[in-house]
């Protein structure tokens, strides 16, 4: 710089100032405490976050809100719905009814999580829960099924009502495995799909089938 | 059957050209197997110690024991070293598979498939596939047999598939685990050529069950003829894949105890079917049709139909 040649600085010349960095807020959490806020806000927050992702069930889209923020309390109280409608069934108390309560809970969590870990160690890049959020929510085709179910056997129980409950119990049975596998099939490696996809159809089919043989007493 | 052995030729080439297409470290060994399906053909009309080698596949088993060694160095605690039993595609599982229900006459399951690449896959899958569909088969069948009665009320009977859970989950990890223990313990004091780890027993067991599903979906046919024909045509082909694939094994070994060895596998492999068939399938009470019976009976079958 030829200009600034002959300039010097002197040492009488104080080089003082205030550096300040701006902090903005990074995330809105930051603006207030989420101890503060009415209960109300922290229920309704929840509620319409598995609210929303029983809608994605029920339209099933490639889109990764379900995936990104996971719950469990959703498949929690479909589980327990589902095996609560199917007590009272023709139970004689001996070795020939239909699952019991905690039967039915335990195959769909244990069901669950040997899925998630079959397609982890199939190399997926789902996360855990992730994978037991998806599986769970995809039970409410099939909790609906139940519901439809029951109100058929209240009319009677014959053949035709047998069929009924056959035609809706299929289609929501394909629903769920449909659904499910268009969230989990992308996590996959290409020359795998197959491998996760068919214990996923294992467990809704046995699923379907506690809810078709359900007989009421 | 010529054409069947021919038709399988031809599946095993393309099966050698995809692993050789497949970058992994098991495709050393593929040099032995391509030449075989040119020479195999004229020693099929020979049965003598040159189809024993192919069954020990003893060109390549220095290099399997290496490879295997090679593969799982993760520690056990890890969660790779877990994932090395689930580095399977699918067409790999479908061809084991298929060899385990198509057994080619003379050669070695595990060899042929597994490779130095047991997969846990298979067993665990195949195993779940068949409980539920013996539970379910079985409950089926019996709700067609028992149609008609007036006294008859439809029960679920699902405490069955925890007990058929357990029955086969013990018979496809405890039987192998016994064998394998039982071969080492031979292996210390005869020298054999041919000894398989654990994982690999219990990968030809898992898919030898997988013929049992079919037979247990065909079951559901309330007759008793059809029902023992199915029972001796699996027992057959999954019998014929794990005695092919031990047979090597014990077979340097002293001439009794191989026989009471290949002759034990059978027995309990049948035990497992006529068990199944026994407990989950109820026995149909009508075996031949009606008009096959005595006139001097004929009276009483009138008054069951009224």
């Amino acid at each position: 710089f030829p200009g600034l040649a002959d300039v010097s600085i002197s040492q009488d010349i104080p080089v003082e100032g205030e550096i300040t960095v701006p902090v903005g807020s990074h995330s809105p959490d930051e603006d207030f405490s989420t101890l503060d806020e009415p209960v109300k806000d922290t229920i309704m927050r929840d509620l319409k976050a598995v609210g929303k992702k029983f809608v994605h069930v029920m339209y099933p889209k490639k889109s990764s809100a379900l995936l990104r923020d996971w719950d469990l309390w959703g498949p929690l109280v479909l589980c327990v719905s589902l095996a609560l409608m199917l007590q009272g069934g023709s139970a004689d108390s001996k070795d020939d009814g239909g699952p019991q309560f905690a039967e039915v809970f335990v195959i769909i969590w244990f069901g669950a999580v040997v899925i998630t870990l079959n397609s982890k160690l199939l190399g997926g890049t789902i996360s855990f829960f992730q994978s037991l959020c998806v599986l769970g929510y995809c039970v409410m085709p099939l909790t609906v099924a139940m519901l439809v179910c029951r109100l058929v056997l209240l009319a009677g129980a014959g053949t035709v009502s047998f069929i009924i409950r056959l035609i809706v119990v299929g289609a929501m049975f394909g629903w769920s495995t449909l659904a499910s596998t268009a969230f989990l099939a992308d996590s996959q490696p290409p020359n795998r799909k197959a491998l996760v996809v068919y214990p996923i159809f294992l467990f809704y089919f046995v699923i379907s089938w506690m809810i078709l043989t359900f007989t009421p007493q | 059957i010529a054409c069947l052995v021919i038709y399988l030729f031809a599946e095993f080439d393309d099966a050698a050209n995809l692993l050789a297409a497949n970058p992994d470290a098991t495709t050393i060994s593929i040099d032995e197997p391509v030449e075989i399906p040119k020479n195999q053909h004229s020693r099929l009309q020979e049965p003598g110690r040159e189809e024993d080698d192919e069954l020990l596949g003893t060109d390549d088993s220095d290099k399997t024991e290496l490879l295997a060694g090679q593969k799982k160095s993760a520690p056990f605690w890890t969660f790779e070293y877990y994932q090395t039993f689930f580095d399977v595609d699918t067409y790999q599982v479908l061809d084991r598979i298929k060899g385990s229900v198509f057994p080619v006459p003379g050669k070695n399951f595990v060899r042929l498939y597994i490779r130095s690449n047991p997969d846990l896959y298979g067993p665990f899958w195949i195993c779940a596939t068949l409980v539920f569909t013996i539970a379910v088969s079985g409950n089926l069948s019996n709700f067609f047999i028992h149609l008609g009665k007036p006294t008859y009320h439809y029960v679920p009977e699902f405490r069955k598939v925890s007990i058929a859970a357990t029955t086969i989950y013990a018979y496809a990890w405890l039987v192998p685990l016994a064998l394998w223990g039982f071969l080492m313990w031979r292996n210390s004091k005869v020298m054999n050529i041919v000894s398989y780890s654990f994982l690999e027993i219990v990968c030809v067991y898992g898919y030898s069950l997988f013929i049992y599903i079919p037979t247990a979906i065909l079951w559901i046919i309330p007759q008793k003829v059809v029902r023992w024909v199915l029972v001796v045509f699996s027992l057959c082909l999954s019998g014929s894949v794990l005695v092919m694939t031990f047979w090597p094994a014990v077979r340097d070994d002293n001439r009794r105890i191989a026989v009471a060895t290949v002759a034990t596998i059978l027995l309990l492999h049948a035990l497992l079917a006529v068990g199944c068939l026994a407990y989950f399938f109820d026995a149909p009470e009508l075996d031949l049709p009606a008009p096959i019976i005595p006139t001097h009976n004929g009276t009483t079958v009138v008054t069951k139909s009224q």
